[in-house]
């Protein structure tokens, strides 16, 4: 905190402030470049009719590929399964992180150990956690999940065919839970004892100093889990790919996977296009609060 | 807070439970991958120890070829973004001007761009420029993509080195880049260190590039991975032999970085 006063006490020379922005000018020339470029082109080709198979239809399309995106069904269950994804992944990894970060907030015997092992998933690639859960946990036949009902004298279930949606969330949960107990739990650190100590003197059980002392302290922290969840969430790919491409029908098809389909197996560039327009919209909503909450903590 | 030991073993039994539920996936994974095929297929845990399915996943000639892929591109991506963000970390901790703030904060939300919604420039741009399935071509998209997390991250630590030894440094002839080497690098040393550390996480386990944009020359080991995803026959032991040694490196390194993730996850948002 001290260092950030007294840099802001004196303004550097003049001479110093040429340096410091040489310094800064080549990051922020590539990235205007990766944010620009991309974002002109994918606008441009939006409007566009541009199919890499069909070169003989070109030229401007005005709101075509847009008219042809909000009249494809395809793309309104894309949208309705991106929606369930994010929200059920949301809830599952906040509610599950904030108690979790309660409880390992505790003090218990082997602690560091149980929190390492607790956080590991997050670390494991996408590809990896997907076909891991899919072949050696959800396998309808030889799967541990179905060892486990067949043990229970229950019928086992084939995950991915009957509830497809539901068993990409798992994953994804999976995947994100650590994230989401890794913050909280930095935040319910931080949390002041001795506010907590006096709400227990005065008589709050657990559970109230859980709800009037904890919770209102994390709200911060949840938000910025929210918002930074939602961004990766939103476009949520390689577990898709891996385990249903997308089915079975369009089941698992979330926006993300739809516009890769477009692209890369369709070849429709303009259509893809406008999904991307869309997809960078959604985005933007989320990223609108997200830095707006940094920028309150930032100090320069 | 003194705690009823009641309470404290129901505090144990919660905490250790839910790890070694999350940690089951992984653990299954190492066990199944010293099982042969055939006891895969079976939740047993009796079993004879092979080390069958690592021989075979090395054996087959293009898994060195994949790993290499990933060690250089997931290097190659962190050097390039250290290059271009020190500098300017260094610049917006020390030499702040009006800007600065805008500018941080600038960089941040260009990281908020979805990648699927620039999927197809960025592809014909590869294709157009031959880069499409060449390591160079990753190496330059993650180090975009994570120059904004390494800038930020690289500024919480230059903000912490007191000012003072900066100035003490200049009495005595230090010029801008002299202050950088032999001032701030060894001071900034671990912070440098564990902002690469996880930008080397973060590249390892990208997929979304790395499935879209390469095929047989430069794919990565998140590809590599992938292509177990054919349903043309199971092989569990091999898939959880290859998925160890894609995951164990990086999850060793992910231990040591916890906090670092915290911070440079949510730019300072979270202490």
């Amino acid at each position: 905190m001290s260092a950030a006063l007294t840099t802001q006490a004196e303004a550097p020379p003049r001479a110093l402030r040429k340096v410091g922005s040489l310094l800064l000018l080549p990051s922020v020339i590539v990235l205007l470049a990766w944010m620009i470029i991309p974002l002109v082109m994918t606008l441009w080709f939006s409007v566009q009719y541009y199919n890499l198979v069909d070169p003989t239809t070109t030229g401007f399309a005005g709101a075509d590929n847009y008219r042809y995106l909000v009249t494809d069904p395809d793309f309104w269950v894309s949208l309705r399964n991106t929606l369930v994804l994010v929200a059920s992944v949301l809830v599952v990894t906040v509610v599950l992180g904030t108690l979790l970060a309660v409880v390992f907030n505790e003090p218990f015997p082997g602690r560091n150990v149980a929190r390492v092992l607790a956080i590991s998933p997050f670390f494991v690639m996408p590809t990896v956690s997907a076909l891991v859960w899919k072949n050696l946990m959800m396998h309808p036949i030889y799967g541990v999940f179905s060892a486990l009902a067949r043990s229970a004298g229950m019928q086992p279930i084939d995950w991915f065919a009957e509830y497809p949606l539901a068993s990409v969330i798992a994953i994804v949960s999976w995947e994100w839970l650590p994230f989401a107990l890794l913050i909280l739990l930095t935040a319910v650190q931080s949390l002041d004892h001795e506010q907590r100590e006096a709400a227990r003197m005065d008589g709050a059980g657990v559970l109230a100093q859980f709800f009037f002392i904890t919770m209102p302290h994390l709200s911060r922290a949840i938000s910025v889990v929210v918002m930074i969840e939602t961004i990766f969430l939103l476009t949520v790919f390689a577990e898709i790919f891996v385990t249903t491409s997308g089915g079975p029908g369009n089941a698992t098809t979330n926006l993300a996977f739809l516009i890769y389909a477009r692209a890369l197996l369709q070849y429709d560039v303009g259509g893809a296009s406008a999904g991307g327009v869309v997809a960078i919209i959604l985005a933007n909503i989320v990223a609108f609060f997200l830095v707006r909450s940094i920028a309150r903590r930032l100090e320069v | 807070m003194p705690a009823s030991p009641l309470q404290r073993l129901l505090t144990a039994i919660v905490g250790w439970l839910v790890a070694l539920m999350l940690f089951f996936p992984i653990a299954w994974t190492v066990l199944t991958s010293f099982k042969s095929e055939r006891d895969a297929t079976t939740p047993s845990l009796s079993f004879a120890p092979t080390l069958a399915s690592y021989h075979e996943v090395f054996a087959r000639a293009d898994y060195v070829a994949f790993a290499l892929n990933s060690i250089v591109i997931s290097l190659g991506g962190t050097v390039l973004a250290l290059l271009f963000a020190i500098p300017a970390a260094y610049a917006m901790a020390f030499h702040p001007t009006e800007r600065t703030r805008g500018t941080l904060l600038w960089m941040l939300s260009t990281k908020m761009l979805p990648p699927v919604g620039v999927l197809v420039p960025i592809y014909l741009l590869f294709r157009t420029s031959g880069l499409l399935d060449t390591r160079s071509g990753l190496v330059i998209i993650y180090a975009l993509m994570n120059l904004p997390i390494i800038v930020w991250m690289l500024f919480t630590f230059y903000k912490e080195v007191p000012n003072e030894i900066l100035e003490a440094g200049r009495m005595d002839g230090a010029r801008t880049l002299g202050e950088v080497w032999f001032l701030l690098l060894p001071l900034t040393l671990p912070g440098v260190a564990s902002t690469g550390l996880l930008s080397l996480i973060l590249c390892w386990n990208e997929a979304f590039w790395s499935l879209n944009l390469t095929s047989a020359g430069a794919a990565p080991l998140t590809a590599f991975i992938a292509s177990f995803s054919s349903p043309e026959g199971l092989f569990f032991a091999k898939l959880s032999a290859a998925s160890t040694m894609a995951v164990a490196p990086i999850l060793v390194f992910g231990w040591f970085s916890q906090r670092q993730l915290v911070q440079g996850l949510t730019f300072g948002a979270v202490k």
